[in-house]
């Protein structure tokens, strides 16, 4: 039974003096088999850490599959938190705290480069001792892979622990995991109860103490076990903050915009917008539809908006491709209409669970014909929730389709932000069916700016039939050269106006330099940590992330000349400069760049990667000393 | 259905509203369909029955998809909505779930409903909601000048199967008939006025999805495919029953009435299958099937009262 085991890993001492570490920021990573609950786990700890007054951001770790097979390391599931004393934008770089439920899954976040060289990783220990001879092999194989990394292994007896007071430890292992958690960062176990009973208060009252219980379990054993605690000082903050995810933010969005009507399909990473919203759209006065495909998702959308209040749709990149007929009815009929769009890996069903921003051209032009349409990305949590706002107001008043592109990375992403101050004119005043004006014309264009007014079914005197033929401003079918002509340039001039509305980007940094990085939607926080760190070392970087894709937002061309290089940073495949056959001809960059090209005639170059996870800012501080190095830049090439 | 739930400033019955509609309150402008194409007489049809109904202009809409018949609504002077190639169902679906109160008539070709459309013909017919939906199946389409459609009859020839159309037709009552929660079917015929005329009002006022095949010719490409059946009456059954459509004008003409209650579902498959005779009327009607657009009214919120939910939603969420 003894194996090669105890030589690698320490048990943990009996009775040890706590040293405490005092950190800036701390990242710590919870996982498990998938179905074992460590997901709830960091969420707790997320949202307690920010109560606290911690700076934090999450990201979960998720397998494709709901139960993959237990002790792989593709079963992998999880959470990551980074905690820090101000306010943090992005997962970090490595993991410098490990909670693993077996021996497997921490060879599948060592493998894929997840943890720091020196990493404390507390292990169950139940796999050492196991009576299945094939455990007990799996196990040692592991930690001799492990030995050379130089970690702090400590094996912790969770199960044995937890059978104490709960006969199933599968399902109790996570809070006493949370409990090893609260120990080590000094967490308030008052809000860690309160976190527990709003998770699972609703279950049962009995399922609220039980979880408890064991997370009390948890939180006294590594007091007297466990000889170091984390001290990532807190503040108070100086203004309200909510604490939420990406997509629970942009469901709160579409509440605050009034907005009355969803209808989806189920989809990855969108779906828990839907789950959001089912609990309490009704209670708003909306209708959460599930329709029977993404195409009529689409449709009831746009039928109601036809009708009403303006309407949305929330989908992830398969299911934009399906509606993309129903946009262009939509734009072509200037319906307005507002599409979530909470992108993921692709092409085809790709890496559902998984960050990229691989669909942004398809956003903007994936489309028969001219779809002016706009497109707009948030950037962090906070604007999750007013995104949804901004693209209402903006799809109604020029009367088209706005896109909001979301990720992966911010859906499940959770970070305190200044809690919304709300305001009446967010939402969508009530239409008023008003008689129309004899004479009137359904798209009776002001020719200047493109924009007309709506009228609604139920106004006397509207009686017009809409349609995605080609048309005139009295919406009859027209296929005259001129009139389509005219019609174009009224639905494509109002991307103009809007665009003069919008001010420059903001630039993080200096407003000129040698380098300038530009990005756009999740990736804002490791871009700008990273540009921070090389200023610091001396490095001639700036920033700017692009909020509005469609209409761009004005003065690009113009800042990009303030720099020696401009280059994107973008979570979508493109090649290498320095790959076989690549010619700076036939070379496919990142989306953003392709398009920052074409607009502004600048050499926009790129660095991106399709890793399946967000970027490191550590990375990006390599791509900028290897861009601003005097040797020709190798292009980074380790994705992580 | 009651008006005042609807959410929307000034909707609702109009108190002092005396308006009398009569035909040229709701003729648009004239039909550019072929002459002789059977689209003209359902569009007589239901002008006709906008008059009898006196249903109100601005409160009705007509929703269509792609293809000939689907320009219906352009020659209406009501709400329009001409979309796209087989989507009619799910607009319609939003504009009544928005918008309760608005009459919605949905109008499609077999090609619309039955072959790039069926996903949302079968989960409109259980969704079940207060609408019209009319199928104009000439078995044929047209606009793109004579393709096999899925219920173009085997062996006829068509551009896409020049040497005879493949399979059996598809049948849109059998199909309507198998699904769960079907609520209202009817099937009639363009060339028969009085039949189509009463078919489609015992339609709208049935509560639910009122479905009803109109069988049509299309005179370019399928102008005799009923020619047997428009010469002689006896190929004709007509499915007579108080709770279906009696037309007492025809009985001189067409004899052969089954007295058939619609309420029989059984039965209406089994006529819906049985391919011996050409048969119209109500072939089957159940009231008490659930609603989507009833059970889905959302209470009305002012601006007031939601921002002070989501303010205590956000209190959940506060550090």
């Amino acid at each position: 039974m003894a194996s090669s085991t105890n030589v690698l890993a320490e048990p943990a001492s009996a009775a040890p003096l706590r040293s405490s570490i005092r950190l800036p920021e701390h990242t710590v990573e919870i996982v498990s088999d998938s179905g074992e609950g460590a997901q709830k786990c960091g969420q707790i700890f997320g949202a307690v850490s920010a109560k606290m007054g911690n700076g934090v951001w999450t990201v979960e770790i998720i397998p494709a599959e709901i139960q993959p097979p237990p002790r792989t390391p593709e079963g992998a599931s999880g959470n990551r938190i980074r905690v820090g004393s101000g306010p943090v934008t992005n997962w970090g770089d490595a993991v410098q705290l490990l909670v693993a439920f077996n021996e497997q899954v921490l060879l599948s976040r060592h493998r894929l480069g997840a943890l720091a060289p020196n990493a404390i990783i507390l292990v169950e220990n139940l796999w050492a001792t196991h009576s299945n001879a094939d455990i007990r092999a799996a196990w040692g194989k592991a930690l001799e892979e492990l030995a050379p990394a130089g970690y702090r292994i400590i094996e912790v007896p969770m199960e044995e622990q937890c059978l104490t007071i709960d006969e199933n430890p599968r399902k109790g292992k996570n809070m006493f995991a949370l409990g090893l958690l609260a120990s080590i960062y000094g967490r308030d176990l008052g809000r860690i109860e309160d976190q527990i009973a709003y998770a699972f208060r609703k279950k049962s009252e009995d399922v609220y103490q039980r979880n408890v219980a064991l997370m009390r379990l948890g939180y006294d054993w590594a007091e007297s076990n466990l000889d170091f605690r984390i001290d990532v000082p807190t503040s108070e903050s100086t203004q309200p903050l909510v604490v939420m995810n990406g997509n629970e933010a942009l469901a709160m969005g579409a509440l605050a915009s009034g907005m009355e009507l969803c209808a989806m399909y189920p989809i990855t990473p969108a779906t828990s917008v839907s789950h959001f919203l089912a609990e309490v759209f009704e209670k708003f006065g909306g209708i959460l539809h599930q329709a029977e495909d993404e195409i009529a998702a689409a449709g009831v959308a746009i039928g109601a908006s036809y009708a009403g209040k303006v309407a949305f749709t929330v989908t992830s990149g398969p299911g934009l491709a399906l509606k993309t007929e129903f946009l262009g009815l939509a734009i072509m009929t200037e319906t307005p209409l507002v599409v979530i769009n909470v992108q993921r890996g692709g092409p085809s069903t790709g890496l559902p669970t998984k960050v990229e921003q691989s669909d942004l051209l398809a956003a903007l032009f994936a489309q028969p014909g001219d779809a002016p349409r706009i497109v707009i990305a948030p950037s962090t949590i906070e604007e999750c929730f007013h995104s949804v706002v901004t693209a209402r107001r903006l799809a109604e008043a020029f009367r088209t389709v706005a896109i909001v592109l979301s990720d992966a990375n911010l859906a499940t992403g959770v970070q305190p932000f200044p809690r919304p101050e709300l305001c009446a004119e967010w939402s969508a005043a009530e239409p008023d069916l008003v008689p129309v004006a004899e004479g009137t014309r359904p798209y009776e264009w002001d020719t200047r700016l493109g924009l007309s007014t709506r009228i609604i079914p139920g106004q006397p005197g509207g009686m017009f039939t809409v349609t995605g033929l080609a048309h005139d401003e009295r919406s009859k079918v027209a296929y005259g050269s001129g009139v389509h002509q005219h019609s174009s340039a009224m639905r494509s001039r109002k991307l103009a106006v809007l665009q003069q509305m919008l001010m420059p980007p903001r630039i993080h940094g200096d407003e000129s330099g040698e380098l300038l990085i530009v990005g756009w939607g999740s990736t804002r926080g490791a871009i700008e940590e990273a540009v921070d760190r090389a200023r610091s070392e001396g490095l001639s970087v700036s920033s700017t992330h692009l909020t509005f894709l469609s209409p761009l937002e004005p003065g690009l061309g113009e800042i990009f000349r303030r720099f020696g290089k401009v280059m994107t940073v973008e979570i979508n495949y493109s090649d290498d400069a320095s790959d076989p056959f690549i010619t700076s001809e036939n070379r496919r960059r990142g989306q953003l760049a392709w398009l920052l090209r074409g607009e502004t005639l600048v050499d926009v170059d790129c660095w991106t990667r399709v890793p399946g996870e967000p970027l490191r800012p550590g990375a990006i501080v390599d791509v900028i000393r290897a861009s601003l190095s005097p040797k020709p830049a190798t292009s980074s090439g380790d994705l992580r | 259905m009651s008006e005042s739930m609807c959410n929307i400033v000034g909707c609702g019955p109009i108190d002092d509203d005396e308006r009398a509609f009569e035909l040229g309150d709701y003729e648009g402008p004239t039909a550019r369909w072929c002459p002789g194409c059977g689209d003209h007489s359902v569009l007589s049809a239901v002008q006709r029955l906008l008059v009898s109904e006196q249903l109100k202009p601005e409160q009705t809409v007509f929703v269509s998809g792609i293809g000939c018949s689907s320009r219906f609504p352009h020659y209406l002077k009501t709400y329009g909505f001409h979309g796209i190639h087989g989507r009619a169902f799910p607009v319609a679906t939003g504009v009544k779930l928005h918008r309760p109160d608005l009459t919605v008539f949905v109008v499609m070709g077999d090609g619309d409903c039955c072959s790039i459309g069926a996903a949302h013909w079968i989960h409109a017919v259980r969704y079940n909601m207060n609408m019209v939906a009319m199928l104009l199946d000439n078995s044929i389409y047209g606009l793109t000048k004579k393709q096999t459609s899925p219920t173009t009859p085997q062996g006829l020839k068509t551009n896409t199967q020049p040497f005879g159309s493949f399979l059996p037709p598809l049948n849109p009552l059998s199909t309507t008939l198998g699904t769960t929660n079907v609520s209202f079917v009817a099937q009639t015929a363009e060339w028969i006025p009085a039949h189509l005329y009463a078919t489609l009002r015992a339609a709208h006022q049935h509560k639910g999805l009122g479905f009803v095949r109109i069988l049509q010719r299309c005179p370019m490409y399928t102008g005799s495919l009923y020619d047997r059946a428009v010469k002689d009456p006896s190929l004709v059954e007509l499915l007579v029953h108080d709770d279906g459509v009696v037309v007492p004008d025809l009985d001189m003409i067409y004899r052969n009435r089954l007295a058939h209650d619609p309420s029989d579902l059984d039965a209406a498959r089994r006529l819906a299958e049985n391919g011996d005779r050409i048969r119209l009327g109500v072939f089957f009607r159940d009231e008490n099937r659930p609603r989507y657009d009833e059970i889905r009214r959302p209470p009305k919120v002012s601006t007031n009262e939601r921002l002070a939910l989501l303010n205590a939603e956000l209190d959940k969420y506060a550090v």
